[in-house]
């Protein structure tokens, strides 16, 4: 792979992470909060497919499939949290 | 650079913009529910062009990546909606404009139908 190219779009997805993460400092009420989490977790299981092929190691993208499991489930628990709990 | 490098890296880069625009959005959209729509739709398709490029650079990782966009795909909504009724639920803000309000009837018909 083209070193350069690649890291055309890695600091592309690194800007998108910067700017979800002021969001997440920034935001006023908890649901903002949750949505900038929420996009910061799936564009970091982009960088971590990113790294498995720079770095030439499979096992990475085990890493990533088990984290986008694990992020789906904590922004559906804290989907839960925020509407009050089960009802 | 051979033809499927061409296209991972064309994809690679489409799918970093496309990541970025999400970033941008949910950090400039004026309130929660515009925030949902970049976080949620431009996230799956950037990381589906993403995954589609590094697919084309490196043919022997074809089937996690497969498992990777399939995934994404079928949670990534789920986990949309769920963010969606919680600040419907919470009625923090609602935009002046809004005509109809399905989910709204439906709760209060939910209600009425439990007691």
């Amino acid at each position: 792979m083209n070193n350069t190219l690649a890291f055309v779009s890695v600091g592309l997805m690194a800007g998108g992470i910067f700017l979800a993460f002021l969001r997440l400092l920034v935001g006023k009420t908890g649901p903002d909060r949750a949505v900038a989490l929420d996009t910061i977790t799936l564009i970091s299981t982009n960088l971590l497919v990113f790294i498995a092929l720079f770095e030439e190691r499979s096992m990475l993208m085990d890493v990533a499939i088990v984290y986008s499991v694990l992020s789906f489930l904590g922004v559906l628990a804290l989907a839960r949290y925020l509407d009050g709990g089960l009802r | 650079m051979s033809a499927p490098a061409v296209a991972g890296h064309v994809l690679m880069i489409l799918g970093g913009m496309i990541l970025f625009t999400s970033g941008l959005g949910v950090l400039r959209m004026p309130d929660v529910w515009n925030r949902l729509h970049a976080g949620t739709k431009a996230t799956t398709l950037g990381s589906m062009l993403f995954l589609a490029g590094a697919g084309c650079l490196r043919p022997g990782w074809i089937p996690k990546l497969l498992l990777i966009i399939f995934f994404i795909l079928l949670t990534n909504p789920v986990s949309g909606h769920a963010l969606a009724r919680a600040v419907h639920i919470l009625r923090e803000e609602r935009p002046d404009n809004l005509l109809r309000d399905d989910l709204e009837n439906r709760n209060e018909e939910d209600e009425g139908g439990g007691k």
